[in-house]
């Protein structure tokens, strides 16, 4: 490890970002439930308060709604507010604020009143939590124009994305995997150049088929390349990372020369991001196409008690069926 | 019954169709000054023969406005009649630097902001969702999602704090919000939460209510049980409810609540009661709903006639001064009647614009391709629309 190289966790790194951003533009404020003292229910802002001062580290009210809403008064006076929903599940007091104001309000200004903003969301299940603590609604937001939606998977993404999406002036939805907050470690070299936020990113390469994943299920993608590669199947994984606008440049490039695709997210399957993702991979790569584009999500059903959750979630062997359905088509 | 705590009627008196004896009043309906211990203050003649000027000329907007829209020029219109006084006296209650958070009616209040009354009705017509910009006036868009305006306006309050200008004492950089909404919006959640931010950071903001009375056909007695401004006591800062119909009263209480604000006092509720003279909109039909009776009640207590009165009796304007405002009037409805009918429509290809700060290759494509169908039709002239 070269010196400027640091082992983090996706906590950390999203930590990390968030405090070089406030640094670098006065402008950043954060708000949510518990961010400031407790430095949230997961740790992300950590110490912020501590060190940028209750004005800049907004404990709010418990009101979803409110946090989004005020936090539109508050870009339009020149702000870039960072705002916490603190689970998946309690974004949606806020759905009206997000949808009719937060993403509409450059639109309907004719670009005279941007929108800044970023609401971070940790998403996705996995860790034994109760009701609605274990949701998946990117498409929700994804589906809305005006809105840019990003997914980071590991810690080095989540140090660079969360800086990104603050410096856009575009509203971001940034979802975190929660499941992987404090799951994994990486090197982290801050003083590399970022990808750009809106990119796709080829993980691993291979020849037999391309796996599509973002957040939590990146790391269950690329487990599931290495299962495969023992068999001899040699799978390409990409991490999608921008959900809205989605990044396919790479994945049809990929798909051209595999031949088939499988789409994976926690999120249910009618109406996913899969979907949207294999319409579009059926337009442009139909003639290269060996197979239909699978995808492997959760049941559409509501999110099941925590007990029988790995069923829900796809995981390895459900992706490799997957894979296996598509490679004997 | 065990006590619950004092009977509700002997908390906050009974209600009162009048508005109750809480109702801070300087001009009564027949015109005559009356004085308040609070709230008094003294009017120069020019800043009355103004208050007159603008609240005829914004009932002239208004009656312009909904002609077009019976001539098919605008696709609805929200009518003010009746909330004149309301609006200019909060309007011109505002220093250049406040920031106005309004509804979709709040036409009054944009006259005395500088809004020029073609850019409102573009949106009614359905050229734009707005074409002003909230920053050359300090006059956010029009918020047709009820209520929801309440919570960027205590956002936005909350940014004037962090800019250090609440409480310095410096007329020129001290600012307050004020956010407008109706009886209806009381109901909604984002106002409730509204306040409790405002409560909560002490935020220099004032919530400026037009109870009319009604919200579309659900009279008032649908959304509260309570006098409107007894609210704000529940939530920690102060409630006044004002005659909405008196321009003059309407003026001193928002004054003096946009005066706490800046000083760093927080927040205030004015509940300014009114009554909504006209339908919900142009596609309302309140005899559905509600009694004639009620409203000629009203038309007694209309908000220009007492202005008028008072002028008149005590010498205060110029024998022309009556005929001048009409002509201006007059001039006024010209240009807006033509100035409708010359608004130029979008170009298909302006949909595109403007979704997003920086566009999405996605999205740019979309325009593209749409651009290229169009091009298949005979005799196309597809333009417009480079964001």
């Amino acid at each position: 490890m070269s010196p400027a190289t640091q082992r983090i966790t996706l906590a950390k790194g999203l930590n990390m970002g968030l405090r070089k951003a406030m640094e670098d533009d006065p402008k950043v404020l954060i708000m949510g439930e518990d961010v400031g003292k407790l430095g949230g229910v997961f740790r992300i802002t950590d110490s912020l308060q501590k060190d940028f001062g209750e004005d800049r580290v907004i404990d709010s009210p418990l009101a979803e709604s409110g946090i989004v809403g005020t936090a539109v008064g508050m870009a339009l006076r020149g702000y870039r507010p960072v705002v916490e929903i603190q689970f998946d599940g309690f974004v949606y007091p806020a759905y009206d604020q997000i949808v009719c104001q937060v993403a509409k309000m450059h639109y309907r200004s004719k670009g005279n009143s941007p929108m800044p903003m970023v609401i971070r969301i940790p998403f996705g299940g996995g860790i034994g939590a109760v009701e609605h603590h274990s949701e998946s609604p990117e498409a929700q937001f994804a589906h809305t124009p005006g809105l840019k939606v990003v997914a980071c998977s590991n810690p080095v993404d989540g140090y660079w994305m969360i800086q990104q999406a603050i410096a856009s002036d575009d509203p971001v939805i940034f979802l975190e995997p929660k499941r992987q907050y404090h799951a994994d470690k990486a090197d982290l070299d801050d003083t590399a150049t970022p990808e750009p936020l809106f990119t796709s990113r080829v993980l691993r390469r291979g020849n037999d088929a391309t796996v599509l994943a973002y957040g939590p299920m990146v790391k269950t993608a690329m487990k599931a390349a290495e299962a495969a590669s023992t068999e001899g199947r040699s799978l390409e994984v990409i991490d999608l990372r921008t959900l809205s606008p989605l990044d396919m440049g790479p994945v049809f490039e990929s798909v051209r020369r595999t031949g088939r695709a499988i789409v994976t997210h926690e999120a249910h399957v009618n109406l996913g991001m899969g979907s949207e993702v294999a319409a579009r991979i059926q337009e442009e790569c139909f003639y290269s196409l060996e197979s239909p584009v699978l995808r492997v999500g959760g049941f559409d059903t509501p999110y099941p008690a925590s007990r029988i959750e790995e069923d829900f979630l796809p995981d390895l062997d459900r992706l490799l069926d997957a894979v296996d359905r598509s490679l004997d088509f | 019954m065990p006590p619950f705590g004092p009977d509700l009627v002997e908390a906050f008196g009974p209600s009162q169709a009048d508005g109750g004896p809480e109702l801070i009043q300087l001009l009564t309906p027949e015109g005559e000054r009356v004085h308040h211990s609070d709230f008094d203050q003294d009017f120069s003649a020019e800043q009355l023969r103004g208050f007159y000027r603008d609240m005829v000329l914004t009932r002239r907007i208004d009656t312009e406005a909904t002609a077009l829209q019976r001539h098919g020029e605008l696709g609805i219109w929200a009518q003010l009649l009746g909330q004149e006084a309301a609006q200019i006296g909060a309007g011109r209650a505002l220093r250049p630097q406040d920031y106005v958070f309004p509804t979709y009616r709040e036409h009054g209040v944009a006259w005395c902001r500088g809004v020029d009354p073609l850019s409102l009705l573009g949106l009614f017509r359905g050229v734009d969702h707005g074409a002003w910009n909230p920053r050359d006036n300090n006059f956010g868009l029009y918020t047709i999602v009820i209520g929801a305006q309440a919570l960027h306006a205590t956002g936005y309050a909350m940014g004037i704090q962090r800019d250090g200008a609440v409480g310095t004492g410096d007329p020129d950089r001290d600012a307050a919000v004020i956010a407008h909404f109706g009886d209806g919006a009381s109901s909604q959640g984002d106002v409730n939460e509204a306040f409790i931010f405002a409560a909560s950071y002490n935020a220099p903001v004032v919530f400026f209510c037009q109870n009319n009375q009604w919200a579309i056909s659900e009279p008032i007695e649908r959304q509260t049980r309570i006098p409107l401004y007894q609210r704000a006591l529940g939530f920690g800062f102060p409630g006044v409810r004002v005659d909405g119909n008196d321009v003059l009263a309407t003026y001193a209480v928002t004054q003096a609540a946009l005066e706490r604000a800046r000083e760093g006092s927080g927040p205030t509720l004015v509940e300014a009661y009114t009554y909504r003279m006209g339908a919900h909109t142009t596609t309302d039909d309140p005899t559905r709903y509600r009694l004639s009776d009620d409203v000629e009640h009203w038309k007694l207590k209309d908000p220009i006639a007492r202005v008028q009165v008072y002028l008149t009796r005590n010498g205060l304007a110029e024998d022309d001064f009556f005929g001048t405002i009409q002509a201006e009037a007059d001039d006024l409805g010209h240009r807006l009647r033509e100035g409708c009918k010359a608004l130029p429509d979008p170009k298909p290809l302006d949909m595109f614009n403007h979704v997003y700060a920086e566009e999405t290759e996605e999205l740019r494509q979309q325009r593209e391709g749409y651009a290229a169908y169009l091009e298949t039709f005979e005799g196309s002239t597809v333009s417009g629309g480079n964001s």
